[in-house]
């Protein structure tokens, strides 16, 4: 080979350099696909509806007026609070807090019985739990339509051992949408109460003990506590997606157990919809989601300082 | 001490954990092979659901359906793989720049906001700038929320491959391009793998964003399968349901596999 070599390269592994070109296709399918949509989505909130479903380019307060207050039949009474949509969101809270609650309940001690499994059992519980993670949620909740149905495998079977002598009426009842949250969203607090868990230096519980401490005091004074941030990201976890929920309600709910989603998504179907409407309903919810996040995010920065 | 770890109950809390995550879909299973047309008395065990699947009158629709799914799934998450690769390199490689935790969260985006919110948010734009709904629409949507999906396990099996690799292929004169091809992407296959399986299965999966873009005619698999059940939970829609549970199982254990290969070669 001719010529002197190459001086080596001065360190690094050369990519900062490319850091504008690489993140280029992100921010572009990102920026275009999902977020100039949000944004145009808060747009179309301040819009007035089309005849046939659509919009037309006039602002108007018109889709927050309907969902905050009523005029009454003719919109020519004074304006008082209309609980109508309020009351939607209400339940809809309610529902996706109790399935929290519920998911916690069932989830915390799952996951802190396979944290303390030898290595083996621990891999084949925690496959077992994300095995239903990544099956398709539609599918989860069909499954769990035919099971809790009214002459389905649930209701033969307690009827076969005489526990009950009807059916059950379960689906579309507040319950069954209930189960149905419970049900889907599940794993999404086992996996991240399971890593804070595995985590935890057991030598403070059994500090605790030494000192005579009790089991449950153990529980709630130390372990809690310390494992708080995999609880906090459990929640958030079931809560969000609960709370925009459309198949439990859809599948396992009836008329009276409408949710956000559903008010959301008849917004959108055929020449009854009304798109500003359903475009408001969804910045209402997203608001509300991001305060939540945000709220998430300072304790995280305050736990993680203190 | 082997006390403080015990908790009283927390067994009997696990296996109930368990058998509500598995009853829906074990009972489901055992029907699908129910050989009576009604779904609820046993007639038997049968495959004749899984032929109806196959070649039944509603073959074609459900062939297309699975189609539209498969070959969506494939691109969607071939490109947002690639798109997070290039994105996680510059977030773990490119050091510090302005508007490194913007970009950041812009990323992340798609997992912050409600599917509802971003299903509708697509269908407004999709109508607005006037593209007709159909395989185009469902694709870009699917590109978009797969590519955090993706990015999660490249950024971490990135950040725990230290740089000196890398810097010892370019001490040794081999170019950007080289280190990158020859050194940094077979320690960073693990990840990679990973985020394609999982952007895979949840572009498969997906129906809200899908049923809100699809537009009339075109169905993905999970859309026929609401269309099917909203006229009641058929034997067919059971076989199909156990097929793609199936294709599930499949995929987690592949996911499984790859990471335990990925911890053995840790860099």
């Amino acid at each position: 080979m001719a010529g002197a070599p190459l001086p080596p390269p001065a360190g690094g592994t050369g990519w900062k350099g490319l850091t504008i070109p690489l993140l280029i296709p992100a921010w572009a399918v990102v920026g275009i696909f999902m977020l100039l949509p949000v944004l145009l989505m808060v747009v179309y909130s301040f819009l007035t509806k089309e005849f046939r479903g659509g919009v037309v380019w006039d602002f108007t307060l018109a889709a927050y007026d309907q969902f905050f207050l009523n005029r009454g039949l003719f919109g020519d009474e004074p304006p008082v609070i209309e609980w109508t949509y309020i009351s939607i969101f209400w339940r809809s809270i309610w529902q996706a807090a109790l399935a929290t609650l519920a998911c916690l309940l069932v989830g915390f001690p799952t996951a802190w019985f396979i944290a303390t499994r030898p290595a083996a059992q621990r891999t084949v519980w925690l496959f077992l739990i994300t095995i239903p993670y990544w099956v398709n949620l539609l599918i989860r909740t069909v499954s769990l339509k035919f099971l809790i149905r009214e002459n389905g495998p649930l209701n033969d079977s307690l009827m076969s051992l005489g526990l009950i002598t009807d059916p059950l009426p379960l689906v579309n009842t507040n319950l069954a949408v209930q189960l149905g949250l419970f049900y889907s969203y599940l794993p999404f607090m086992v996996l991240p109460v399971y890593a804070a868990v595995e985590r935890y230096n057991f030598a403070l519980s059994e500090a605790a003990a030494d000192l005579y401490a009790g089991r449950w005091t153990i529980l709630r004074e130390i372990v809690l506590p310390v494992v708080r941030p995999g609880i906090v990201a459990g929640c958030i976890l079931v809560f969000v997606p609960s709370l925009g929920a459309f198949l439990a309600p859809d599948l396992l709910g009836g008329a009276k157990t409408y949710m956000i989603g559903s008010l959301i998504d008849e917004q959108f179907r055929g020449s009854q919809g009304n798109w500003p409407f359903g475009a408001a309903v969804s910045v209402v919810l997203m608001t509300m989601v991001l305060l939540v996040l945000l709220w998430q995010a300072r304790a995280a920065a305050r736990g993680a300082r203190g | 001490m082997k006390g403080v770890r015990h908790y009283p109950g927390f067994l009997g809390i696990a296996v109930a954990c368990l058998v509500v995550l598995y009853a829906p879909l074990v009972v489901v299973t055992i029907y699908s092979f129910n050989d009576s047309p009604s779904i609820t008395t046993w007639g038997g065990f049968s495959w004749r659901w899984y032929a109806d699947v196959f070649t039944g009158p509603e073959a074609e629709r459900f062939g297309a359906a699975a189609w539209n799914s498969v070959t969506i799934a494939v691109l969607a998450a071939t490109a947002s793989t690639a798109i997070a690769v290039a994105a996680a390199l510059a977030m773990i490689r490119g050091g510090r720049f302005r508007g490194k935790s913007a970009t950041y969260a812009l990323i992340n985006l798609p997992l912050l906001v409600p599917e509802i919110v971003t299903a509708v948010a697509t269908l407004i734009f999709f109508s607005a700038i006037g593209l007709t709904t159909g395989y185009l629409t469902i694709l870009i949507a699917h590109i978009t929320f797969c590519i955090p999906f993706a990015y999660l396990p490249i950024a971490a099996r990135l950040s725990g491959i230290e740089e000196v690799y890398e810097q010892a292929a370019r001490d040794l004169y081999a170019t950007r391009a080289q280190a990158f091809r020859l050194v940094l992407l077979p320690l960073l296959m693990p990840g990679v793998i990973s985020g394609y399986l999982l952007a895979f299965i949840i572009s498969l999966d997906d129906f809200i964003i899908t049923n809100f873009v699809k537009g009339a005619g075109m169905e993905t698999l999970p859309t026929a399968i609401f269309g099917s059940v909203k006229q009641g939970i058929k034997p067919n829609i059971m076989a199909i349901s156990t097929l793609m549970l199936a294709v599930s199982v499949l995929f987690v254990s592949l996911s499984y596999l790859v990471n335990r290969i990925g911890q053995k070669t840790r860099a």
